[in-house]
């Protein structure tokens, strides 16, 4: 591990930190004896599941952690200009400061010159009363005295650096003005305009759109050619993985298990936890189509077999949201086709706004139809009312994106599971249902005991899995599935879309699969249809559509989406850039 | 169809799943919990507030067999008169009032009437207040809009001017026990029944988005379970905030009306702030003790209540909230990973865990997540939540 201090020396070393927070539930160790080092101009990338400690191995960097922590062991940045200020600096020439033991006035010195955070949502960390060039100068301000023009200067600079067009004028425009990878864009502008030898970016393109994404990985890409920064990458995403990073160190449990270059890391992982994450990562073709021959037996087997009625049929959908005083409405939807055939899965797939979670919504009876026709289970739900569609319901599962708050924290595992079945009278009550639910549970393999449990005492991925089983109550004819998967961590979502994938294969119910990444909706869906802004571009098999796209925008789409292999990444990070 | 679902007559989940341990029900009482989270100065607070209460509801409880007199007795048991304005002695602890009264009985008995107006009050606003906030909360609209202009409407009155009228329109302002009490308690119903209602229609509008209602829309739940078993239920965490707050300012309602003579007729009841206006011309004349005592009982209660909920609103937060610094050197090391067992513990074929399932029926479980070693997992979302926020 000591390896890569060679070369010239490190922007930070971080030696030996240990974090423990106090909770309520006793003292955590989030972070035991990780030791890492940044050379100038190199990207790092700090890889591992939510909890590994890596967020907050990144955010001791520049002391961020709040006042519950407790840490231990150096964290030394090179320092630039607060040597004769601290005692202790290195004589040897290279000034280093020990963050981890810097007075409150001291620290705030350092951040932002020497070391700058991009923080994962662009929208929530730029002040919205403020124009950008205000925010931006606001670092310069904090670090030295300069004049109101100068720092305008600067800052315009700093935007014509991320690549904002025409930076002069959109310099006083405010946060709302711009688009997300805009934002997020301006955020960086924001750490860079005081050239700080190091940017720790936390999961910078995590709320992105995968098209957005790529061009916000260009520009971090950029900076260490450019400008010499170095760069520390947070991520759980080995795509973006792959496409960015010199050195790759994976956490696991709050330490670092594996620390390697990145060729090196995706051609022979050493470390076991390693090759799972690899392994669990969703490819595009990877599906062995084993399931064709499957499912073909229960087509055979169903009745009328020969023209089955679609279980969803869409013709012309549009869905409105009333716009405010004196604005147009927004078109959600715009004259969407689709159906769905029963034991089918279609996989919709989009980026945010382009009207796919609006569209299970309103199969699910969640938002009212505005015009044209969608028919779910045989009920028009253009105009529906709530006691037509109140016994289609029971035909009709829903598994939420958040495994989080889509339960009540108040009532037990059991009792949510069995909450369809009280509520359409198949049980009296919850504890009635409870060998139905013990069942249910057991399908999607969670131990009975699970079933006495509230939700919080569950993980993430046993949790979506129990909403599974809340779907499945009824036996549902339809599962409509809103991003089930994009909560959790890589290697949970491959294994509840397993499971998804065989209860599917056992149950043949026809669903709506709702995801954002392609790889996800490629792993599962018979169909896959594309949504854009509302309007469906493209629809077809699996095989269609990602290996021969028709529409410019699903090229783009697929080209934008980072693999998880350093050389083929180079390979399609060209082919995209001819795209663009 | 139902059998469908079981894939194969897997073999009993091993037996050895271990439920996380629940602390004793009394452990998990409102205030005891509080009590046991809080830490230093956060706790000296609770527990000064609690004895404060505590000494409150016991003199009201126990106020016939603490007070040496009745409040409206004038003479001894051998019929002599206690006298005007006697001065602290044997027979009187606390002297007499002005119109001869024993002040320590009157403080005690005034507790039981402070008490009782708080609890017909608070049970008169809580009532109606989550009813409305609920309703209006939930179905929003017209109804939503009318019941909010009403609410304000009610706040920009003066609360006491609000109290005082009620006193007038109940009991024509000349007050029996319990029409002294009932006009009092009322008057804090309508000055109260809009705070509870904002509070109340305020959660019920962000639960009413939480995705566990959408989830219960979907499978077709009537509206009124919905409200009551998903919506009610996680809308009234910031309630008892509010009740003990409310009590506080219950108790300085009825002594601010008894001050200004809408209170209780010393033949009928104690009421603390009567017996300070009747104290207001004692005082030039240096006699201290008749109006001292009642104000030190309202300061202290009011004070007592106050702590309480202040506490519980810091103890409610977590940010608020105060910890023990973790030791250095801790010696128990919290796992921190999100998946519990964690990826390790389910084998390197990952993904691939459940297919060998399907091959491997005798241990069905093994594969997945171990359920062993499932309390780590629990003790890690809060190391989760301590990490990643912040």
């Amino acid at each position: 591990m000591s390896a890569q201090t060679t070369g010239p020396r490190a922007v930070v070393d971080i030696q030996d930190l240990t974090v423990t927070f106090s909770t309520d539930g006793g003292d955590v160790r989030a972070v035991r004896g990780v030791s890492l080092s940044v050379a100038p101009g190199e990207v790092l990338a700090v890889v591992g599941e939510s909890g590994s400690g890596k967020t907050v191995t990144a955010r001791s960097i520049l002391g961020l952690l709040p006042s519950t922590a407790t840490t231990e062991g150096a964290v030394l940045l090179s320092d630039r200009a607060i040597r004769d200020e601290v005692e202790g600096a290195d004589d040897s020439g290279t000034p280093v400061v020990d963050v981890t033991r810097l007075r409150p006035s001291l620290l705030r010195k350092v951040r932002g010159r020497d070391a700058a955070m991009v923080f994962q949502e662009p929208s929530s960390v730029l002040n919205p009363v403020f124009p950008v060039g205000w925010q931006i100068a606001e670092g310069l301000r904090a670090h030295a005295n300069v004049s109101r023009a100068e720092a305008r200067e600067r800052a315009i600079e700093a935007l014509r650096q991320v690549g904002i067009p025409d930076p002069e004028h959109r310099v006083d425009h405010y946060p709302h003005q711009f688009s997300g990878g805009q934002k997020q864009r301006i955020v960086i502008a924001q750490a860079l305009v005081l050239d700080p030898g190091l940017i720790i970016a936390d999961e910078p393109t995590t709320a992105l759109d995968v098209t957005v994404q790529a061009e916000i990985l260009e520009l971090l890409r950029r900076l260490p050619k450019e400008l010499g920064t170095a760069v520390v990458l947070i991520t759980h995403n080995m795509g973006v993985v792959a496409d960015l990073a010199d050195r790759v160190a994976v956490m696991y449990d709050g330490e670092i298990v594996e620390q390697a270059d990145v060729q090196t890391l995706f051609r022979a992982p050493r470390h076991e936890y390693t090759k799972a994450l690899l392994e669990a990562v969703p490819k595009i073709g990877a599906r062995a189509r084993v399931t064709e021959p499957a499912r073909s037996v229960v087509d055979a087997s169903a009745p009328a077999a020969d023209a089955p009625a679609p279980v969803v049929e869409a013709r012309g959908l549009r869905i409105t949201y009333p716009g405010r005083l004196r604005q147009p409405a927004f078109v959600a939807v715009d004259g969407v086709d689709l159906s769905i055939a029963p034991g089918e899965v279609l996989g919709l797939v989009g980026e945010s706004g382009s009207g796919k979670t609006t569209i299970g919504r309103a199969i699910a009876g969640l938002t009212p139809v505005s015009g044209g026709s969608l028919e779910v289970l045989g009920v028009e739900m253009n105009g529906v009312k709530e006691r037509q569609f109140r016994p289609v319901r029971r035909r009709i599962g829903f598994v939420f994106q958040d495994p989080a708050t889509s339960f009540n924290p108040l009532l037990t595992i059991a009792q949510c599971v069995a909450e369809p079945l009280v509520v359409h009278g198949v049980a009296r009550d919850a504890s009635a249902a409870r060998p139905r639910v013990d069942e249910l549970l057991e399908a999607v393999q969670l131990p009975r005991a699970f079933g006495d449990r509230f939700p919080h005492e569950l993980s993430g991925g046993q949790r979506q899995r129990a909403s599974l089983a809340r779907a499945l109550a009824l036996d549902p004819e339809l599962l409509i599935a809103d991003e089930p998967t994009s909560a959790l961590d890589v290697s949970v979502q491959a294994r509840v879309l397993e499971l998804f994938g065989r209860l599917q294969e056992e149950l043949g119910f026809a669903c709506l699969f709702v995801s954002h990444d392609l790889a996800v909706v490629d792993l599962l869906a018979d169909r896959i249809a594309v949504l854009h802004r509302g309007v469906l571009v493209e629809e077809g098999t699996g095989d269609q559509v990602l290996a021969d796209p028709q529409h410019a925008y699903t090229q783009r789409l697929l080209a934008s989406l980072p693999v998880p292999d350093p050389v083929e990444q180079a390979g399609r990070r060209e082919r995209w850039a001819a795209l663009r | 169809m139902a059998t469908a679902l079981t894939p194969e007559p897997t073999a009993p989940a091993p037996v050895a799943v271990a439920v996380p341990e629940r602390a004793a029900w009394w452990r998990r009482l409102p205030v005891v919990h509080q009590l046991r989270q809080s830490v230093g100065v956060q706790r000296t607070m609770l527990v000064l507030g609690l004895v404060l209460m505590a000494v409150f509801l016991l003199s009201a409880i126990f106020a016939p067999l603490l007070a040496p007199y009745g409040f409206s007795q004038l003479r001894d048991a051998s019929g002599e008169a206690f006298g005007a304005q006697q001065p602290p002695s044997a027979e009187h602890l606390l002297g007499t009032t002005v119109g001869g009264y024993d002040v320590l009985s009157r403080v005690i008995w005034g507790s039981r009437t402070a008490l009782m107006v708080v609890v017909i009050g608070l049970l008169l606003s809580v009532f109606l207040g989550i009813a409305f906030g609920l309703v209006s909360g939930y179905f929003g609209g017209w109804l939503d809009r009318v019941a909010v202009v009403v609410a304000d409407a009610v706040y920009s009155f003066p609360s006491l001017l609000l109290a005082i009228l009620a006193a007038i329109v109940i009991s024509g302002g000349q007050a029996s026990v319990w029409g002294g009490i009932m006009a009092t308690a009322v008057s804090i119903t309508v000055v109260f029944i809009p705070q509870y209602f904002r509070v109340v229609r305020a959660e019920v509008i962000r639960v009413k988005a939480e995705a566990f209602v959408e989830s219960a829309r979907v499978i077709g739940t009537p509206h009124r379970r919905i409200m009551t078993r998903h919506v009610l239920r996680n809308s009234t965490r910031t309630l008892p905030l509010i009740v003990t707050l409310n009590s506080s300012e219950a108790i300085l309602t009825l002594a601010g009306l008894g001050f200004l003579g809408f209170g209780i007729e010393p033949t009928k009841g104690a009421d603390w702030g009567y017996d300070l206006n009747k104290a207001l011309s004692d005082i030039a004349a240096g006699i201290w003790w008749t109006s001292v005592w009642p104000g030190v009982a309202i300061v202290l209660t009011v004070l007592g209540i106050t702590l309480v909920g202040e506490s519980l609103n810091d103890l409610a937060d977590p940010r608020l909230r105060r910890r023990r610094r973790a030791a250095r050197l801790a010696g128990t090391v919290g796992s921190t990973t999100a998946v519990p067992g964690g990826v390790l513990a389910a084998g390197a074929q990952g993904a691939d865990g459940i297919d060998g399932l399907e091959a491997s029926e005798q241990d069905a479980l093994d594969p997945l997540e171990d359920p062993v070693a499932e309390p780590r997992g629990v003790a890690g979302t809060g190391g989760d939540e301590g990490g990643s926020r912040s």
